[in-house]
């Protein structure tokens, strides 16, 4: 399975009168995006607001951040299973607008999550803040059920994604980048003497807000199972959860997902990179046993001698981390966890819910619980008071000037697990 | 800042008095350098001074605990040092205990800086590392000079509140703070290469390496629960609607303690959850799914139980650190003893 990502550099997004891509400059009809949101009837409003670089911007609270991409050669669409048909993806030509970012705020499900700074010390922390972002701001219905209320956010946000992405079809690309997926068998004979390597990514499933969907199916009722990395370039995994920020994989990220791209950067060298497990993590014991059992047999299976291991989240996952872990070190194969820490504010506790020996190689995306301040901004876009009950936050967060103290743990991205970040934490 | 002050702790050995039969050799304090300390003197040259030196047997403060430690520090405390130097006791096991013990007191009591050095299989290490700054060393003496050598810089930095740098860089034993930086490489690329030296068998090294984990054993069964006094705790954040105390969603800095005398039942309209962790609708539709009221007062009536204490303690588990979460429970717990409870069911989510 081959497929070629076409970057189209973006760097910076305007409104104007018609959608398209120019002179890497984004161009947003703002009415016609606002009118094709509005469809959902579980919307009450729809606006539409562009960050960029360096402004004097905060966006809080973040439901998800999606990369514009389309399909312009290969069987499926973009969302497979969400917003296009169930048809597999990851083979042919995808078109990225690289630099661009649809980013959805307004009232979210419970508690309101996440904080992305356009600049100042919140800006070093998120990903975001280098991305020309459209951000969305729709408002539910009065009395919308919970489930219906995330679902309406998560669709819009894909959406305009994939209208954005419509404009970079015919455009062509700065750069031009391959991946490669064989069948296993011949992926093992093109490169007999390397070490073989498989990539375990665990899903966050816990439920509402909480969620993941992969080809449109909620990760909770799924098993583990392979798929193929170029899948996930496309859109076969989204995002359906962003409480506590810090550590939960947007859509943007999944498309973009850093063990991946840095797996092939290496594949054919020092490893040969034969494929990807995604597993779950529920929240049911019986679950946990299952899932993990599997991963590790589907590891085995696969006769690979050494995986990368992502969580999603913390605490509870943490049992799924340590089950998946110590299964896969038990079948002879060698691992690397990359996970965040919560070792308090004064970061004196033990950082993860679940521990064991056989973990000898971790990689971490910093403590979570870490306090930072980030001065205040010249625009909201969206609920500042939002900000004293979200993860992370508490009573006193939001300073009299604007100016907000709070934990790492508000901030969309600031300890990502899959390795986004080169924020880490070490023992003092 | 002029020359640093330094007061220095050292045992009966160091002092040249005696080995274990001078160990009940009771605080003294001389002017000055004596042993070790003339080593630490050459290597401050201009910056800094060890002023006195007080000398204990290490049977005596062990022994003698409360009177000794006030005893040094009243010592330490005339000639209003900058810093205090404990050791380095290497691998003596009661010499490092009471250079960690000692150490700690001064800092807490004087609000000073202070600073020792072990061997790493000292006890003391273990025991006193996460409260003071203790340099690695050598496991006899012969490591002497190499000690004073690592010592001395972090003892000037320390004097002069300088920003204190990662274990590895000043020589300490890791304190056990996690604290954040920024990397050169981003994560996937520091996990994809940490993978291929572990396959190739290379030396790598782990970002976090795995605590020991505090198992806690179950206590015995309770004899007669149809007597027993039971209580209801939760890391579930059940709290009255309205989260009155304003307990957070994720890293929680306090716990609650709610009445539920006369409670039967816990409905949509007088509970919820804090919780930011889990989904909650399920919890806030019927708080009972979560801190089992009704089922307790079934039980309760049926005779089952003795008796539902009137209060249930309640915290969100989700991002609260263990340290904090054990602080919370070392507190009630004694409440709980103190009300006459016998069990108590912990829920978490």
């Amino acid at each position: 399975m081959h497929l070629e990502l076409g970057n189209i550099f973006i760097n910076d997004v305007q409104f104007g009168s018609q959608t398209k891509v120019e002179n890497k400059t984004l161009y947003v009809n703002k009415e016609e995006l606002i009118t094709l949101i509005s469809e959902d009837e579980h919307l009450k409003s729809v606006d539409v607001e562009l960050a960029k670089p360096g402004e004097s911007i905060r966006i809080t609270p973040v439901k998800d951040v999606i990369e514009p991409r389309v399909k312009v050669a290969g069987s499926g669409g973009i969302f497979p299973g969400v917003l296009t048909k169930v048809d597999t993806v990851g083979a042919g030509r995808t078109h990225v607008l690289k630099g661009a970012a649809v980013v959805t705020t307004g009232k979210v499900v419970g508690f309101q999550e996440g904080i992305i700074d356009m600049t100042g010390t919140g800006a070093e922390y998120t990903p975001f803040s280098k991305l020309n972002n459209v951000v969305l701001i729709c408002q539910p219905v009065d009395d919308i059920k919970p489930h219906d209320h995330e679902r309406a956010l998560r669709m819009a946000g894909l959406k305009a994604a994939e209208y954005f992405g419509k404009a970079g079809k015919d455009i062509e690309p700065d750069e031009v980048l391959s991946f490669e997926t064989l069948p296993l068998l011949k992926s093992i004979e093109k490169y007999p003497k390397l070490p073989k390597v498989a990539y375990v990514q665990m899903l966050q499933s816990q439920g509402l807000l909480h969620d993941t969907y992969v080809y449109g199916v909620d990760a909770k009722q799924t098993l583990p199972t392979l798929i193929k990395p170029t899948e996930l370039m496309d859109g076969a995994i989204i995002s359906g959860n962003c409480v506590s920020a810090c550590d939960k994989n947007t859509t943007y990220h999944h498309l973009n997902n850093p063990i991946v791209q840095d797996l092939f950067k290496q594949h054919g060298k020092e490893i040969n990179f034969v494929g990807v497990i995604i597993t779950n993590e529920n929240v049911f014991l019986a679950d946990k046993q299952r899932s993990s059992n599997w991963t590790a047999d589907l590891a085995e299976y696969l006769g690979v001698e050494g995986v990368v291991v992502s969580q999603e989240g913390f605490g509870n996952p943490d049992t799924d981390l340590i089950m998946n872990c110590k299964k896969i070190e038990e079948k002879g194969i060698k691992t690397v966890i990359v996970t965040d820490e919560y070792a308090g504010r004064n970061g004196a506790s033990q950082s993860l819910a679940d521990a064991d020996p056989k973990a000898d190689a971790v990689v971490t995306g910093g403590n979570a619980n870490e306090v930072i301040k980030l001065p205040p901004m010249e625009k909201i876009i969206g609920d500042l008071s939002i900000v004293n009950t979200i993860a992370g936050g508490f009573d006193g967060s939001v300073q009299k000037d604007g100016s907000l103290v709070v934990e790492l743990q508000t901030i969309t991205g600031a300890t990502n697990e899959l390795g986004f970040n080169k924020l880490t934490a070490k023992g003092f | 800042m002029g020359k640093v002050r330094i007061v220095h702790y050292i045992n009966q050995f160091f002092a040249g008095i005696g080995g274990e039969e001078k160990a009940d050799y009771k605080p003294e304090v001389r002017e000055g350098v004596v042993g070790p300390g003339m080593e630490f003197n050459k290597k401050f040259g201009d910056d800094a001074e060890i002023v006195a030196t007080i000398i204990c047997g290490d049977s005596y403060f062990n022994e003698n605990l409360d009177e000794a430690k006030a005893e040094v520090i009243e010592m330490v405390k005339k000639y209003n040092p900058d810093l205090f130097i404990a050791g380095p006791a290497f691998n003596a096991g009661r010499y490092g205990v009471a250079c960690g013990a000692i150490a700690e007191a001064v800092e807490e009591e004087l609000k000073i800086p202070v600073l020792s050095g072990m061997y790493i299989e000292n006890p003391g290490a273990d025991m006193f590392k996460s409260s003071v700054y203790i340099v690695s060393t050598k496991n006899s003496a012969a490591g002497m000079r190499h000690a004073v050598k690592t010592m001395a810089p972090l003892a000037l930095k320390l004097a002069k509140g300088e920003a204190i740098g990662a274990p590895d860089a000043e020589g300490y034993i890791p304190r056990g703070i996690r604290k954040n930086y920024f990397a050169e490489k981003r994560g996937a690329q520091r996990a994809v290469e940490m993978l291929i030296k572990k396959l190739k068998g290379e030396t790598y090294i782990t970002e976090y390496p795995m605590p020991d984990f505090d198992r806690v054993e179950p206590n015995p069964a309770v004899k007669d629960i149809t007597k027993a006094k039971i209580a209801l705790v939760t890391s579930g954040g059940v709290v009255p609607k309205g989260n009155p105390d304003h307990i957070e969603a994720s890293s929680a800095s306090k716990y609650g303690k709610y009445s539920i005398a006369g409670v039967d039942d816990l409905t949509e309209e007088t509970y919820e959850t804090a919780h930011g962790g889990y989904d909650p609708i399920y919890c806030n539709q019927d708080s009972d799914r979560v801190l089992p009221v009704d089922v307790l007062r079934d039980l309760e009536k049926e005779g089952k139980i003795g008796k539902l204490h009137d209060f249930f303690y309640t915290t969100t588990g989700n991002g609260t650190g263990v340290k904090i979460s054990k602080s919370f429970a070392e507190t009630f717990s004694k409440e709980l003893v103190a009300d006459g409870v016998d069990a108590v069911v912990l829920t978490s989510t």
